[in-house]
Order: C-alpha cells, then sequence, then structure tokens
C-alpha cells in the first residue's frame, strides 16, 4: 500500500505544485509532510508578496522563473481560486544614495524582464500611496499580494483531486536505495518505497539531500518577525511599501493583505533553532521604528497579532548560494533535489515546479492523463457576498445564517466545509487559515470555543484530541466532570 | 429586501438589552424586538456561575444566570418579542438593521435603536507578549466559557495574568475543579478586580497574588511548557535579571474588556478614546440622533447591577426622542480633569438630572471628586477608598448647572 512511483517530501508550497505539476501523468504520487497541515512552515510564514523580479541577480533561476512566476499568476489565482491582488508596489527612497540604488535596481530588472518598472516622483508617489513617507520611488506595476495559506492549500487539494496522497504526521527520517534502484523511505508514521524522490522539504532540504547521499549544502538560518494590524488601518495602504533594497535583504516592509489587514516586517536575527517562531519585544520595537519612518500609521492599538518566519541561508562548497537548486544529480538516480528555494519562492512556486518535474518527465516518460482536473473551487465566503446573495446562500442552505466568526463573518456552513476540507487535517489553525475564523481583532474570543465543538462532533474526536497546530498541541486536558 | 418597521430595535440581549426593552415597555413603547446571536437571552451572564450579582439591584446574591434570569421573566411576562440565534451584521445611520439568521437576512427599519452588544476581551496580540504561540493560552473569558457552557478542561497547571475579576474568578474556578494555579500577576502595583474577589477567589484559596509583575515570554511550540514573568518598574518596565521561569500547561489573560464597536463604527456614531465606547449625552443617545447604548458596549462595568440601572435610565431620552421632543435640547461638554480615566456621558442636557460614571486613574484613600463648572464646584463627592476597579458615580440635579459653559470632571 506505500508502494508509489514519486515521493516527495514536504509539502509547502513547492512540494504541493510539484505534486499538482505531476498529476498530469499516470503516477502513482505521495506527499510525506512532517506536520499535520500543508502550510505551517515557510509557505505561511512569509510577506505574502508576488515580486516583479527585479531584486535578483542577472542570469539566475531565481530572477528567470520569478519573472515568469508573476506574470501568470492571473491564471493559477482562477484556476485555484486564490485570493490574489496585482496591487503594484513601491520601494521607496529619500537620498541621493537611494537614487542611485534604485536606478540599478531598476536597470537589473528591466535585464530581468520585470514589465513596466517606473522611477517616480514624490507627487506620483503621493498618489498612489497617499499615506506613506518619502521622496521618489520605483515603481513595480505587476507585483501583487495573495493569499499564501489558499494558494498552498489550493494546490495540494487540486493534487490530491487528480490522485496525489498527502500523508501528514509523516516526518521522513531516513532513506534507503534499493537493490532494485527504488527507494525505501523511513518516516515516523511507517515505511514507504518509491521510485522516484524528489525533496521539496524547505527547511529540512539540506537533511533529506545528505539522507540522498548529497552532502554538499549547509543551512543556516535567520528569523523575521511580523506585526499584524487590524484592518481598520488597511484602507491607509493600497500597495506593499518597501525601502530601497540593501545587499542583503529586502528591509521592513508595510503590506497590505488580500484580506485588508497589514503586515509589518521582517526584521532578520540570526538563530540556531528552526522551531522556535517566537516573537521578542526587542524585534516588535524595532520594526514598529524602522517601519513608521515610510509608513507612520503603526499604533499599538491596532495591534492583532505577530508571527515569524525561518529565512534559511544556503552555502554550498562555494559559499553562500546566490540561486535556487533545482536538480537531477547522475550519482543519485531518479531524484530531484530542490534547495535553497528561499524568496521569491512563493511567486515561483509553478515554474519551479515544471522546471523539477521536467526532470522526472525526460527520463521517465511517463504517460499523460486522458483528463486533467486543474480547477479547484473555494466555498463561497458569506463575507464576500452581496445581500441578495447572502439571502439565496442561507436560503440554500440555512447554516449560512449561522454567524460563527464574528470579526470576519465567517458563517457555519465555511466552518463545516473546512473541517470536511479534502487532505483530511483535523486542526483548529488548518480551520482558521481555510476559513479565516480567529484571525480577526478579537483572535478567536468568540468563535474558538463554536469551533472545537464542531470540529469533535463533526470528526468524532475526543475532547483530548483536538489539536491547536501541531502534534502535541492539545487544546484540553478533558472533561470537566 | 424589504424592510420591516419597528419603534425600537435593541442589538443584543444581555442585562442592558433586557433592562432596556423592559424599561421600555412600561413606558408605552411597545412596538419593541431584541436581537441577540446567542441560542438564549441573558448575554455573558450566562457563563457567569457564581454568586454575588445583584447584591445593589436586588439586595441578594445571585448567580449570573439567576440574575439574567429575573430579567427574562420580565420581558416574558410582557411578551416583549425578541429573536435568537440571529446575528446583526450592519446598522447604518438611518436606523437600518440587517441581519442574518438560518432563515436567512432580515432588515428592519427602527425609529429607535438602542446598542447593548456587550464587550470583548483583550486578547494575547494585542498586549503582544513576547515569545512563541503554543496552545493553552486562553483569555478568562474564553477558559470561563469552556469550563461552564462546554464541560471542557482547559489545563492542569495554570499562571493567569491580570487580576482582572474575571481572571480571579477563574483562578477560583479552575482550583475548585482541580487544577494548580501558580498565581495571579498584575503588572500594576495593585489589584485591578474588586477588592471581594481578591479575597473570595485568591485569599480563600492560598493562591498567591504577585503584583508589579508581567509575563514576559512565552515558551513551547506545541502546547505551553512555561512562562517567564518579570518584575517591572514605576513605568511599567520590566526589571532586568528579576526574571523567574514558571512551568504551567496554561495562561489565562485577564487584561481587560473592550467594547464591541464594530456596529457602532458601522452606525457612523463617535467613540470616546478613553472608554473606547460611543460618546453619549444624559440620555445615552449618540452622536447619531436615536441610537443610544447602555452596558458594556458604551464602558465597562464593575457590576452588572450597573449596567441594568443605566439601560433603566435610557428610556427617558429614548421616548422624548420618539416624541421629538428633545430637539431643542443644548448639550454641554463634560470634559476629563485630574486624577480619572474617564467620564461618561461625555455631553450633559441642561435642566436635567444626569448621572455621572468615571473611574480613577490609581487607589487613593479620602478623596473629593469635583464637578467644576467655569472653575466654581457645582457638585462633590467625598470618598473613603476610591479603587480604579469601582466604577464611581455622582447625581446632578436638574438645577445644579448654573450656564452652559463646560463641565469638568475631577480628583479634588
Ligand atoms: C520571512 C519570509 C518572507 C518571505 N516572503 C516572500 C514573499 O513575499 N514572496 C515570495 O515569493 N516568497 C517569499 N518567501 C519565500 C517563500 O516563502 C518560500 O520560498 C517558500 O514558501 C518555500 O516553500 P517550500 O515548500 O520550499 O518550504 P516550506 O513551506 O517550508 O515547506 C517545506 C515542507 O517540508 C516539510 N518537511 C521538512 N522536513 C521534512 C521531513 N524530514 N520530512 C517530511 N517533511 C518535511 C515541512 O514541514 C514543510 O511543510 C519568504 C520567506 C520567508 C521565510
Ligand atoms: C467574561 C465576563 C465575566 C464577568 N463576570 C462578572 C462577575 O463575576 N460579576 C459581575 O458583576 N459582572 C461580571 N461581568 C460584567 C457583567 O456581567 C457585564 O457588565 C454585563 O454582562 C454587561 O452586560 P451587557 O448587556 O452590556 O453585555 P453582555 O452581557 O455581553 O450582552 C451583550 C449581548 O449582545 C449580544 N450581541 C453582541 N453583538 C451582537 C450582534 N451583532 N447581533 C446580535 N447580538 C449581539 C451578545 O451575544 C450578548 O448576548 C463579567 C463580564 C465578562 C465579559
Amino acid at each position: 500500500m506505500n508502494n508509489y512511483d514519486v515521493l516527495i517530501v514536504g509539502g509547502g508550497v513547492i512540494g504541493s505544485a510539484i505534486a499538482r505539476e505531476l498529476s498530469h501523468y499516470q503516477l502513482k504520487i505521495g506527499v510525506l509532510e512532517k506536520n499535520p497541515d500543508v502550510c505551517l512552515e515557510m509557505s505561511g510564514r512569509n510577506s505574502a508578496v508576488i515580486h516583479g523580479g527585479f531584486a535578483y541577480e542577472v542570469g539566475t533561476q531565481k530572477a528567470a522563473l520569478c519573472v515568469e512566476g508573476c506574470l501568470e499568476f492571473d491564471k493559477v489565482a482562477k484556476e485555484l481560486d486564490v485570493p490574489f491582488k496585482r496591487t503594484g508596489k513601491v520601494l521607496v527612497g529619500n537620498t541621493p544614495e537611494d537614487m542611485e540604488s534604485l536606478k540599478q535596481t531598476m536597470a537589473i530588472g528591466e535585464i530581468n524582464g520585470a514589465v513596466g518598472l517606473e522611477l517616480i516622483d514624490e507627487k506620483r508617489l503621493k498618489e498612489l500611496v497617499p499615506t506613506v513617507e518619502g521622496k521618489f520611488a520605483m515603481y513595480s506595476p505587476m507585483s501583487g499580494i495573495l493569499d499564501p495559506f489558499q494558494y498552498t492549500i489550493g494546490l495540494a487539494e487540486n493534487a490530491a483531486k487528480n490522485g496525489v496522497k498527502f500523508n501528514f504526521n509523516s516526518e521522513v527520517t531516513g532513506i534507503n536505495p534499493k537493490e532494485d534502484g527504488s527507494y525505501g523511505v523511513e518516516t515516523k508514521s511507517g515505511s514507504y518505497t518509491a521510485k522516484w524522490i524528489i525533496n521539496a522539504a524547505g527547511l529540512g532540504a539540506v537533511k533529506i539531500s545528505e539522507m540522498l547521499g548529497i552532502g554538499r549544502y549547509e543551512m543556516g538560518a535567520t528569523r523575521g518577525h511580523y506585526i499584524v494590524l487590524d484592518k481598520n488601518v488597511g484602507h491607509l495602504l493600497p500597495m506593499p511599501v518597501y525601502p530601497v533594497p540593501s545587499t542583503s535583504y529586502m528591509g521592513i516592509h508595510v503590506t497590505p493583505t488580500v484580506e485588508g489587514n497589514v503586515t509589518v516586517g521582517p526584521d532578520a536575527d540570526r538563530v540556531q533553532s528552526l522551531e522556535d517562531y517566537g516573537v521578542e519585544k526587542r524585534n516588535m520595537e524595532y520594526l514598529v521604528e524602522d517601519a513608521s519612518t515610510l509608513w507612520p500609521h503603526i499604533h499599538r492599538t491596532d495591534f492583532i497579532r505577530n508571527y515569524a518566519g525561518i529565512q534559511p541561508t544556503w552555502l554550498n562548497r562555494e559559499g553562500i548560494m546566490k540561486d535556487f537548486v533545482i536538480e537531477a544529480r547522475e550519482e543519485v538516480p531518479n531524484t530531484v533535489n530542490l534547495v535553497g528555494i528561499e524568496s521569491p519562492g512563493l511567486t515561483s512556486a509553478l515554474p519551479i515546479a515544471r522546471k523539477a518535474v521536467k526532470h522526472l518527465v525526460d527520463r521517465e516518460k511517463p504517460s499523460l492523463k486522458d483528463y486533467f482536473d486543474p480547477t479547484r473551487e473555494r466555498v463561497r465566503r458569506f463575507s464576500e457576498a452581496t445581500p441578495e446573495e447572502q439571502q439565496e446562500l442561507i436560503l440554500e442552505n440555512p447554516d449560512y445564517g449561522e454567524i460563527i466568526c464574528r470579526c470576519e463573518s465567517v458563517s457555519k456552513a465555511e466552518v463545516l466545509d473546512a473541517i470536511h476540507n479534502p487532505l483530511g487535517v483535523n486542526t483548529m489553525v488548518g480551520i482558521k487559515y481555510r476559513t479565516r475564523s480567529m484571525m480577526g481583532r478579537c483572535q478567536g474570543g468568540y468563535c474558538q470555543m463554536r469551533i472545537a465543538q464542531l470540529l469533535q462532533q463533526e470528526k468524532g474526536l475526543d475532547v483530548t484530541e483536538v489539536l491547536y497546530a501541531r502534534e502535541e498541541s492539545e487544546l484540553f486536558t478533558g472533561r470537566v466532570r | 429586501m424589504n424592510e420591516t418597521l419597528k419603534q425600537v430595535v435593541i442589538v443584543g440581549g444581555g442585562p442592558a438589552g433586557l433592562a432596556a426593552a423592559v424599561a421600555l415597555y412600561d413606558m408605552g413603547i411597545k412596538d419593541l424586538l431584541i436581537i441577540e446571536r446567542e441560542k438564549k437571552l441573558g448575554g455573558i451572564l450566562r457563563q457567569c456561575i457564581h454568586d454575588g450579582f445583584g447584591m445593589t439591584r436586588f439586595k441578594e446574591s445571585l448567580s449570573g444566570p439567576e440574575y439574567a434570569d429575573r430579567f427574562i421573566q420580565e420581558v416574558k411576562k410582557r411578551k416583549i418579542p425578541y429573536i435568537t440565534e440571529t446575528t446583526v451584521l450592519e446598522i447604518t445611520n438611518e436606523h437600518v438593521i440587517r441581519a442574518a439568521s438560518k432563515e436567512g437576512l432580515h432588515t428592519w427599519k427602527a425609529d429607535g435603536v438602542v446598542l447593548s452588544m456587550g464587550c470583548r476581551e483583550r486578547t494575547r496580540g494585542a498586549l503582544q507578549i513576547p515569545g512563541e504561540r503554543p496552545a493553552g493560552v486562553y483569555t478568562a473569558g474564553v477558559a470561563q466559557s469552556y469550563i461552564n457552557l462546554y464541560n471542557t478542561m482547559v489545563g492542569k497547571n495554570v499562571v493567569i495574568l491580570g487580576s482582572g475579576d474575571i481572571g480571579l474568578i477563574m483562578a477560583r474556578r479552575l482550583t475548585l475543579e482541580g487544577a494548580k494555579v501558580e498565581g495571579v500577576f498584575e503588572i500594576l502595583p495593585y489589584p485591578s478586580g474588586l477588592e471581594r474577589n481578591v479575597e473570595q477567589c485568591l485569599n480563600d484559596f492560598e493562591i498567591p497574588l504577585h503584583l508589579s509583575r508581567t509575563v514576559t515570554k512565552i515558551h513551547g511550540g506545541k502546547r505551553l511548557e512555561g512562562v517567564t514573568v518579570s518584575e517591572v518598574d514605576e513605568n511599567m518596565e520590566m526589571i532586568p535579571g528579576t526574571e523567574k521561569y514558571y512551568p504551567c500547561d496554561t495562561l489565562v489573560l485577564s487584561v481587560g474588556l473592550i467594547p464591541e464597536n464594530e456596529l457602532s463604527k458601522m452606525a457612523g456614531v463617535e467613540l470616546d478614546p478613553r472608554t473606547k465606547g460611543p460618546v453619549v449625552d444624559t440620555n445615552y443617545q449618540t452622536t447619531i440622533p436615536g441610537i443610544f447604548a447602555a452596558g458594556n458596549v458604551l464602558h465597562v462595568h464593575d457590576l452588572v447591577d450597573y449596567v441594568s440601572l443605566e439601560a433603566e435610565r435610557l428610556v427617558k431620552g429614548v421616548v422624548a426622542y420618539l416624541n421629538s421632543e428633545d430637539e431643542k435640547k443644548t448639550l454641554i461638554d463634560v470634559n476629563l480633569g485630574d486624577g480619572l480615566t474617564y467620564v461618561l456621558p461625555q455631553k450633559i442636557a441642561l435642566n436635567q438630572e444626569a448621572v455621572i460614571s468615571m473611574r480613577v486613574k490609581r487607589p487613593q484613600e479620602n478623596i473629593r471628586i469635583l464637578v467644576r463648572q467655569e472653575g466654581k464646584i457645582i457638585n462633590s463627592k467625598c470618598i473613603e477608598e476610591a479603587l480604579p476597579a469601582e466604577m464611581i458615580q455622582i447625581t446632578l440635579d436638574a438645577d445644579s448647572l448654573w450656564s452652559n459653559k463646560a463641565l469638568e470632571v475631577s480628583v479634588g
């Protein structure tokens, strides 16, 4: 039963995109994911920006795949029903050095193929973003924002619809080549075999490489922190606002989310642990101080949440890696190894996946399926419907008339749909990412007990089996009496 | 969509909404509707199963549900219409109310509207407590609801942050249900809940109250593993070197309540940054004519008894508004002076009795609250022991104003 043609290690945006691309073919495909859901690591902890492609060195895959991913994003957003807005974005400067740097960025961007880049003066800047502080900017009209949870989940659900099996709580601990050329894979949930292994393990990619016998990579890590602001201020920020980039990183920016909140971040702290997503006081203070010079509308009273993402820095024998690695090494047959998939990994996920799949298809020459369904439909959101549509939704399904989450107006119908998601995810955060319940300003104060109750009822879970996000994150210790 | 006409619609069926409904009915306003999103009327009191409610209003100690039930019975006796499991989604400045229930969308157009949506709890995200974000961090009201309404135990080893009343009550409740409460930590140098709750919920159970301390880090990537607590100085900044680690699986936050403002904002009523609720006049009318507010949606109360009394005082204004008798009313500002965190109402009418509610900034003994107009003291009240936890009220007689200049209320 645990025999596959292809096993993909890691169910982030990259693993899920690869799964979807591969599901065009007549192959038995499985994903092994260590967490109980698909976007609990990098793919759910980022700035959620579709990048234009001007920030990467000329000639790199990063530059090419980013531009490709950016320009084609409307199509996949439509197919998978992913909230996405091509808002445009500005890089804001003040000094002559800033101007030089922006001109350089623009020149690089143009060579990379980024579309529509423009240097704009203060007047134009204020027209685009009236609330920003700055003298001039580079404007990238093709940049945008997306819902990274819905994107990753959409890719995974669509892959599942086309036959891919997602195995959660399945951390890969060992990979052994067998005599017949296939691989045995040990995981925390049991043993698997597969003819092909694809490493899309994100922060775990170095370890998986080593398990495959590719011992040439190393990884360091920094942690980037973010503050989430209330929807109260969303209308003040029509597009992401970035400072002028330095050579090392993009700088702390303010970004609207597709749902109308604002995020502030990230900074970068060197860290050892890949599991500690804590945010320290000094980070929050620094974020506010730094970002307020760009956008002076960050007030404590609007804070609703913070989060962090781990940014890897990748090293190979030559030093710091500047590019994505998507390789099929001769000495390790039947593997595709992806390392160094940092920013703009979200933007480039589909082109990256196509490249990875091409390695396999070129060798294996699998047949295409007669039929591939590229679509995935999200359940209708009550809050996004007009009053007339809301009335229709309720008449069709009365659960639409029961509002479970007061801040985001999420109905019981949507929560039930999320509980019965096609990937079989069973956690509170799984429901949160799928519906936006518990994500608003009261942070679940009103709805979480209703949702925990529904989850138990619908899935037949004991009260002690309700998990927050990860394994061993039990919400409750038992009944009162 | 078809609008149903109503004389008065009351949004929220907690103690404020219920008391307003009964009082309005008794004043002859019978074309009423109470809209409540929960299955049952009663508001937050349904989950407050401890006693101590009603000492002021009924001169006896009732549990939360018993207190609410007194009002629910009065509503039922009068056959005042109410609907439950119906969430109001929008209120406009023209008194159009849109709500959703399993039956569909509903729209009412009311002559008068009473806002009584209660409050919500401040969250960890709003406080920005540093550290990780594991399972096991609950606001006190959520923990109370799990235990009292859902028969669900939230944890075994508990630290409580904030000495608000709900936190104190939860310290006792969790202890009674077999959890070990390590202590209650309060950033201020005094408790922010009522003294009787400190006595009955902590001291009687030997639960330590640690003042001038706060949680400075949360540990654990999955379920909570522990918290770091630090001492703070007089500016509430943590004092380095005072960190102490407490292993625990549960952190309960009792760090403040905020009026439920979404609908008030949609209706366009002005909010007071201090109370965080609507700006109102003597009759609890907001800045949008015909929209009134009472209870925790207006300002967070210490005792439910005062919520009911406030809601009952609002009806005079509603009746005057419906009879178009309040048009020529002159309003004067009530300004906040030294020593207080807020005063309410923010505007009062001439020639009408007014009840002014306020809270002091810090605990003080033997103080005098002064109400001044143009420098002249027009009313005052001596208070032996003034605590921020306790709301203070002063009643101004109809003839106590002597000009139409602004008032100032302060600690003298
Ligand atoms: C702070 C930050 C901001 C960013 N902002 C942007 C942006 O604005 N725009 C953009 O385009 N890109 C951005 N990126 C980059 C983008 O988020 C990543 O490149 C992308 O999400 C990587 O996807 P992934 O699938 O490789 O990694 P992940 O999402 O981390 O997925 C890897 C998966 O592998 C699993 N895994 C690991 N080890 C094992 C194992 N041993 N066994 C089984 N499963 C395993 C993990 O649990 C995880 O689910 C940002 C990144 C960070 C950190
Ligand atoms: C957790 C908690 C514990 C407390 N414990 C005590 C105590 O021990 N002793 C004490 O004296 N006081 C206590 N209080 C305070 C006291 O109970 C409150 O002051 C009182 O309940 C406030 O009454 P209210 O009617 O303003 O609000 P609530 O009781 O909160 O009622 C508001 C009602 O409006 C409904 N509503 C809100 N929005 C909508 C909408 N959009 N559509 C439809 N309906 C809506 C809500 O469901 C709710 O039923 C406590 C308060 C809280 C929050």
